[in-house]
């Protein structure tokens, strides 16, 4: 486990460097950028702005202070929104972790309950549904299902709001804000998960179908257990292992998907961040973003580390 | 001297096999039609249906099938069918242009990693670990952002961000068939590393290689449209997803104008899907049983 995480720091290290490569690569750079705010600059001051920024030392040297600074939470400035960027981006944050933790965690539920019911009624209508959701889950661009569900449920039928996280109309506690929320997710979150209950769904349904083939699921069933308790205690655990590695490779489509549902809901996390910094070309955003998201998905793919090894121990012991 | 063998047992190739078994599945046989009918439709359409799809020539939001326009006009009164069908071009041919770029990608690094092994394995591993990171549509708007919305980056973008998935099969295919006997045979024989590599292993990897090919070509389609929804694409083409994207503001007025672009995809999309389904069984026929 302590070798994953060093290979998720150096991972992030990677990251960087990528980060800074593209930055240097780019055409422009930051005193283009200042000089065009003000509004045009001659060499000179061209000259003392790429001086100050460093800009003219040696590239390692560059990328020697610049991965010093993002170790110390230091991600640049952003010239477009007058902030640093760690501070924009923390506050965007919260509302991407929300929505793609609830989307991935409901496309899992409802994947495997779909998949396992499918699994058990293997020629059955429902098994037969499972595999086509699953092709059109896969196939609808997701921005697409999204304009929809936003078409029929919020302005056809007004259940759900157009755009936004919350109503600053309402006021009242934790409880009320705490709703607001959830009725402000409920669409962006089924959008986002549509995809990956699909996926997640037609691999469940071939694996339980593996396992319950399987002579250990023979031995429990010929006991005389209750089939409930042989599809639920024995063979689910080892049917899941599949299912949550691929989830967790998963993790930066999610996020990526993220990206487009929130552009469509007007959600106010990094995905509606990272659109608008791209218009405005505030590279330092940017940049910070992609850095971030990885964060994310290095984050998240640990996580998934942590419950493969508790569904099965043997991957443990073998490092 | 002629050799009609008077054998009552016919030999046939495994590809003819692998045909046969691909024209019984037949939710496969009519995708592959109606794909062949879409790209054929990006190609002459447009020949044959002259509208410029940047022509304003009616009012804005008439709807589907009202004054001769089949998909009605958008929201500056462009004819919405000219405009899918130019987008078909751009969509298929990106779609199309960057599956091969992932592929070439994924095939040469998941070929060397699974044959080399050692630290050539490792250090091919870990970039293909590093790729997989990197959030891919955020990746890939941070390349077109930096180096400019045209058709040729974003087929890039879009190379460079998706062929993990194509290297880590290829890899795990080099890696079961390099240890087979006729592999071992061919090398005692003396044969190059890279003969070995590309015309002795790659063939018997090449089906799982193939229907991922088939799907990566979908899922590029899928994501040059979210690029363009997003605006990020060459603002002088007209694709499927950039048709959604403009017309976004505008639901409400004219719902069909993001429904049908929308349509194209999904449907482009299924049909390769369905493509790779009925090529993964006609393929791998162990599968079949599942």
């Amino acid at each position: 486990m302590i070798q994953r995480v060093a290979n998720a720091a150096l991972l992030l290290i990677a990251v960087l460097v990528l980060n800074f490569t593209m930055m240097h690569l780019a055409p422009g750079d930051i005193a283009d950028t200042i000089s065009q705010s003000m509004g045009g600059a001659d060499a000179t001051v061209m000259q003392q702005i790429r001086a100050e920024y460093g800009l003219d030392q040696p590239f390692l040297f560059q990328l020697k202070t610049y991965i010093t600074k993002v170790l110390h939470f230091d991600l640049g400035y952003s010239y477009f929104y007058n902030q640093p960027v760690t501070t924009l981006i923390l506050e965007k944050l919260p509302a991407t972790l929300l929505l793609v933790i609830s989307a991935q965690l409901l496309a899992l539920v409802l994947g495997i309950l779909m998949g396992v019911y499918a699994a058990r009624n293997r020629n059955g209508f429902f098994s037969f549904l499972v595999t086509l959701f699953a092709l059109l889950g896969y196939s609808a661009p997701v921005f697409w299902t999204g304009i929809l569900l936003l078409i029929a449920f919020s302005l056809k039928i007004q259940w759900f709001p157009v755009a936004g996280m919350v109503d600053v109309t309402i006021s009242g506690g934790f409880f009320t804000r705490a709703l607001d929320i959830a009725h402000h997710l409920f669409l962006p979150m089924i959008t986002l998960a549509s995809i990956f209950i699909a996926l997640y769904s037609r691999l469940c349904r071939a694996s339980v179908m593996e396992v319950l083939g399987t002579d250990y699921v023979r031995t429990a069933k010929a006991k005389g257990l209750p089939e409930r308790s042989v599809v639920y205690k024995h063979a689910l655990r080892n049917a899941l292992a599949p299912v949550v590695t691929l989830a967790g490779l998963q993790f930066s489509a999610v996020v990526s998907g993220a990206v487009l549902v929130e552009t469509v809901f007007s959600w106010p996390g990094l995905g509606s961040l990272a659109l608008q910094s791209i218009i405005a070309r505030d590279t330092p955003t940017i940049l910070g973003i992609l850095f971030f998201s990885a964060l994310v998905v290095i984050v998240g793919n640990l996580l998934t580390d942590i419950v493969l090894r508790m569904l099965d121990p043997r991957i443990a012991s073998k490092g | 001297m002629t050799t009609e063998s008077p054998s009552p047992i016919k030999a046939r190739h495994p590809a003819a096999d692998a045909i046969a078994m691909f024209f019984k599945n037949i939710p496969a046989v009519v995708a592959l039609i109606v794909l062949t009918a879409i790209i054929l439709a990006g190609i002459f359409g447009p020949i044959f249906y002259a509208a410029d799809p940047y022509d304003m020539v009616w009012a804005p939001f008439s709807p589907p099938g009202e004054e001769g326009f089949i998909f009605g006009t958008d929201y500056l009164g462009r004819d919405l069918f000219a405009g899918i069908l130019h987008g078909a071009r751009v969509s298929l041919l990106v779609g199309l242009s960057a599956a091969a770029m992932t592929v070439f990608i994924g095939v040469t690094i998941g070929a060397l990693a699974g044959f080399f092994q050692g630290w050539v394995e490792e250090v091919l591993m870990r970039i293909t670990e590093f790729f997989q990171v990197l959030p891919t549509l955020l990746f890939s708007m941070v390349i077109v952002a930096l180096f400019g919305a045209s058709l040729p980056v974003i087929t890039l973008a879009i190379g460079l961000v998706s062929w993990p998935a194509v290297a880590r099969i290829t890899r795990a295919e080099f890696l079961s068939i390099r240890q087979l006997e006729y592999v071992t045979a061919s090398r005692a024989s003396g044969m190059k590393p890279f003969g070995l590599m590309f015309s002795i292993i790659l063939p018997n990897a090449a089906p799982p290689i193939i229907v991922q090919t088939a799907l990566m070509v979908g899922s590029a389609i899928l994501f040059e449209a979210g690029l363009s929804f997003l605006g990020l694409t060459d603002p002088n083409v007209v694709s499927w997803g950039q048709i959604i994207g403009s017309n976004r503001p505008y639901i409400l007025d004219a719902g069909y104008t993001v429904t049908l672009p929308g349509v194209a995809i999904f449907i482009t999309v299924l049909c390769l899907s369905l493509i790779g389904d009925g090529l993964n069984d006609a393929l791998n026929p162990k599968l079949r049983q599942r």
